[in-house]
């Protein structure tokens, strides 16, 4: 287990090198001079250009950029915005509501998600069911700025329940959390009815239950532990993506958090922050996943590591 | 699948998502109008993320400058409702020749650290603006001073400063004769350098910011009506009102908060349930069918601001095939400016009849006769006059902002004229259009944009359309027209005035550009203020503000 552990993180190494790379490259080689933009429609002041070029080395060959770029990381530095905030500052100030929002999403997810999903499987073709399939297609084909916007519209100006922007406090996250959450939901939900219906049918199943074990039991220890695991793995990445900062929904609810971050760098050419966010994002999605392969040897006592 | 519903996602909200493209400069808001009441209370505003750190002299877009403007008060103040400029902390701007201008302040103002505001204050800040290493956006807004090629250096052929060629500190231009008086001295004579002085650019510093220029862009120490107290970047910007502030005019509230919104959506919906009191720019959404007179009542306000849309034509080196004058205006001719602007701007724009804007002093309509009126006829005779034209004419944009419907509705309107096939064509970001204009690649005509930095007509022409002027997009070259602004210069107010008109007339016999439409703001506010008044930067009158509570 442990020897298994450190494999996987010595494996992260020179992903995160070729991720960071790659993003670093692609950002950089977005057409277009950065400086072409900053200022309206006259051309930049030489002297700016200049100083600007100098302090982002933005003269050197790519690859030699990137080398202290990733030097600088290593020492902690990550460099500033264009606008000359440290963009450690800015991630340490998103970040914990980014992971807020996608927290109060994969809680949503869960909860209501596997319970739909089994009450589903339970009365296969009853009402529950058939309400939980439609209700999911529904959500799954209209796309997540409609719901956002809606959400937004009925329970915060209309209603008042919910403040209609955020200010990065937990109860201003909420209604942007359920709206993120609510495409992974059906998803989850999905997943879950079908792999507990499958699990159903299989023969431990059957065996439990000549062997006179309650229902309870049958499904909640057996069935249920095994359709899990699809289940897990879904919400794994889906956190993951999750952490990368839902762009739409942020945009809409005005949540100060690493997606408006991002697509701000994306925008402004800014390469030091679209990496910087980037890395931190990498380094969270190949954790995850780690933990994720660990739950499965909880999950299902067949599954090893060695 | 999940995958491909996250990216129509993506697509669609950058679909919505509003990229603002600043226009050459930001803006200056002013105030001078009537006060009421003593309000109190806190308000809100929406704002965006300053691009720069708040250092005046650096900030060329309206994100920074909306919050400058409150924190600075400069030599001259411009009225909130007419733009006309009036001393502030200058006593008085005198001078015999339009060259030598003598400055002297007023005594008793101080800056927010309570440290005196002197002549010192202002040549040590313009002096710091002006010096090529310090590498400031609004450098060129000195450029007028003796001396200021000296201390800005020199750039080579690419463009590029050439390091260490900056041979002086300070403008030999500008000398400081005691605490409450300078000089500064012109390199020709300008009937106007009064009235550019109240821009950002030529705020006064205090000493802290000459020694610490970085932390004092993270929180800075101004000289106007409002101090600066926190801020929380990408959340909000909290200014408070300065007691010791010796204007005329004096704030009524206590407490100006900037909450920072990516997207204008959002904030329309706060703004909607008085969760954020003034938006002095209401999102397209909203704009559409006057969708916000329902949601508003009469919470809203609308008025011309110095902001003009014109398409330019490439220069004659990159593109001869549209050089003929005469073509065109044809061209100028086929475009139904009222019509575009009623269907696609619901009325939010003014069809252009000329070059320069409605909201400066001494404005004279119809610049550009009969050339921007609408006349399919005799713009087909002016066609076959100039010897058709073969090929297809492409009109270039800016796809990463909300140019799309106007650019095809000209397009359309000139096919349908003339018979020339017109193709409206997006260019991926601001960016990238920008860096092709620059570089004299883009062919064909494209748009550009104005916005003023400070109300005079000199604003409007001289960067636009004076022989290798900065933002002067088409190359265009006219002795006769650069003659007559520069003469236009050394003249005072009315007879400066109509010799601008003059010049601006002569634009119509070479179009170097397309006069399109001048922009409208339709600003709103919540049930908590009121007298919220937009002034023609743009920007709202923050002195004026009360709260209702």
């Amino acid at each position: 287990m442990g020897r298994y552990v450190i494999r996987r993180l010595l494996q992260m190494v020179p992903v995160v090198i070729g991720t960071t790379f790659l993003i670093f490259t692609l950002v950089w080689s977005l057409p277009g001079d950065p400086f072409a933009a900053k200022c309206g429609d006259r051309p930049c002041p030489p002297a700016y250009i200049e100083r600007m070029t100098n302090e982002y080395n933005l003269d050197d060959p790519l690859f030699i950029q990137y080398a202290k770029y990733m030097a600088n990381i290593l020492t902690g530095d990550f460099g500033q915005t264009f606008s000359g905030v440290d963009i450690a500052d800015e991630l340490i100030s998103r970040y914990p509501t980014t992971a807020q929002l996608a927290l109060i999403a994969i809680g949503v997810e869960v909860l209501i998600g596997i319970t739909a999903g089994v009450l589903a499987a339970l009365r296969r073709g009853g009402f529950v069911d058939n309400l939980v399939l439609v209700s999911t297609l529904i959500v799954v084909s209209i796309p997540v700025f409609v719901i956002g916007l809606l959400a937004q519209i009925t329970f915060g100006v209309q209603l008042g329940w919910f403040p209609v922007t955020s200010d990065g406090t937990f109860y201003s996250l909420l209604l942007p959390g359920f709206v993120l959450g609510s495409l992974s939901l059906a998803f989850v939900a999905r997943l879950m009815r079908t792999n507990l219906v499958e699990n159903l049918r299989a023969d431990y199943v059957r065996t439990a239950t000549a062997k006179g074990m309650p229902r309870k039991r049958v499904i909640g220890v057996h069935a249920l532990r095994n359709s899990l695991i699809p289940v897990i793995t879904f919400i794994g990445a889906d956190f993951g993506a999750l952490l990368g900062g839902a762009i739409v929904t942020e945009g809409i609810f005005n949540v100060p958090g690493v997606g408006n971050m991002i697509f701000r760098g994306i925008n402004q050419h800014e390469g030091a922050t679209v990496t910087a966010a980037v890395t931190v994002l990498v380094l969270v999605f190949l954790l995850v996943n780690l933990l994720v392969d660990l739950l499965y040897a909880v999950l299902d006592p067949r599954i090893r590591y060695d | 699948m999940r995958v491909s519903a996250r990216k129509t996602a993506l697509v669609g909200a950058a679909a919505l998502a509003l990229a603002l493209s600043a226009c050459g400069g930001d803006d200056d808001g002013g105030d001078d109008g009537a006060a009421s009441g003593d309000g109190g209370g806190s308000v809100t505003v929406r704002g965006c993320n300053p691009e720069n750190p708040l250092v005046p002299v650096n900030t060329n877009e309206t994100c920074g400058g909306d919050v400058l403007d409150q924190l600075f008060s400069k030599l001259v103040r411009y009225d909130p409702e007419t733009a006309e400029p009036s001393n502030e902390i200058a006593e008085s701007i005198e001078s015999e020749d339009n060259v030598t201008w003598t400055i002297t302040l007023n005594d008793g103002w101080t800056f927010h650290d309570g440290t005196p505001i002197t002549a010192q204050s202002f040549v040590d800040a313009w002096n710091y603006g002006a010096y090529g290493p310090n590498g400031n956006l609004n450098s060129y807004f000195f450029e007028p001073i003796v001396g200021y090629t000296e201390v800005a250096g020199q750039v080579d052929d690419a463009g590029a400063y050439i390091e260490g060629s900056a041979t002086a500190e300070t403008m030999s231009g500008l000398q400081v004769v005691d605490d409450l008086t300078f000089t500064a001295t012109l390199v020709s004579p300008q009937s106007s350098f009064p009235l550019r002085l109240g821009y950002t650019a030529y705020a006064p510093m205090p000493e802290a910011f000459f020694a610490d220029p970085e932390a004092f862009g993270e929180a800075p120490i101004g000289s106007g009506p409002f101090q600066f107290e926190s801020w929380e970047p990408n959340v909000e910007i909290r200014l408070s009102a300065y007691e010791d502030y010796p204007g005329e005019r004096q704030p009524s509230i206590d407490e100006v908060t900037f909450r920072i919104y990516e997207n204008f959506d959002a904030a329309y919906n706060d703004l909607q349930a008085d969760q954020l009191d003034i938006m002095q720019e209401l999102p397209t959404s909203a704009l559409a069918g006057d969708t916000y007179q329902n949601d508003l009542g009469d919470r809203w306000n609308d008025r011309a601001v110095g902001v003009y849309q014109s398409m330019t034509f490439a220069p004659e080196a990159v593109d001869p095939s549209l050089a003929n004058p005469t073509l065109r205006q044809a061209i100028s001719m086929a475009i139904d400016r009222d019509t575009i602007v009623e269907q696609i701007f619901s009325g939010t724009r003014e069809p252009a009849t000329g070059w320069v804007s409605p909201v400066v002093a001494g404005y004279e309509a119809g610049a550009c006769g009969e050339y921007c009126e609408f006349n399919p006829d005799r713009a087909q005779e002016l066609l076959d006059e100039a010897g058709g034209y073969t090929g297809t004419l492409t009109l270039s944009y800016n796809a990463d902002a909300d140019h799309q419907g106007w650019v095809d509705a000209v397009c359309n309107s000139i096919s349908q004229t003339l018979g020339i096939e017109c193709v409206g064509q997006g260019v991926v970001d601001f960016a990238t259009f920008r860096s092709q204009i620059n570089a004299r690649e883009m062919t064909g005509i494209f748009r550009t944009g104005w916005q003023m930095d400070y109300p005079s007509a000199e604003n409007f022409l001289v960067p636009l359309y004076s022989t290798g002027a900065s933002s002067n997009d088409g190359d265009y070259s006219n002795p006769e027209f650069d003659a007559a602004v520069q003469e236009a210069a050394t003249l005072q107010d009315e007879e400066a005035q109509a010799k601008y008109n003059e010049a601006e007339a002569m634009l119509a016999a070479d179009m170097p550009a397309v006069p399109l439409w001048h922009n409208r703001v339709v600003a709103g506010w919540s049930t908590n203020v009121e007298n919220v008044q937009i002034t023609p930067f743009g920007t709202i009158d923050m002195l004026g503000v009360t709260t209702t509570s």
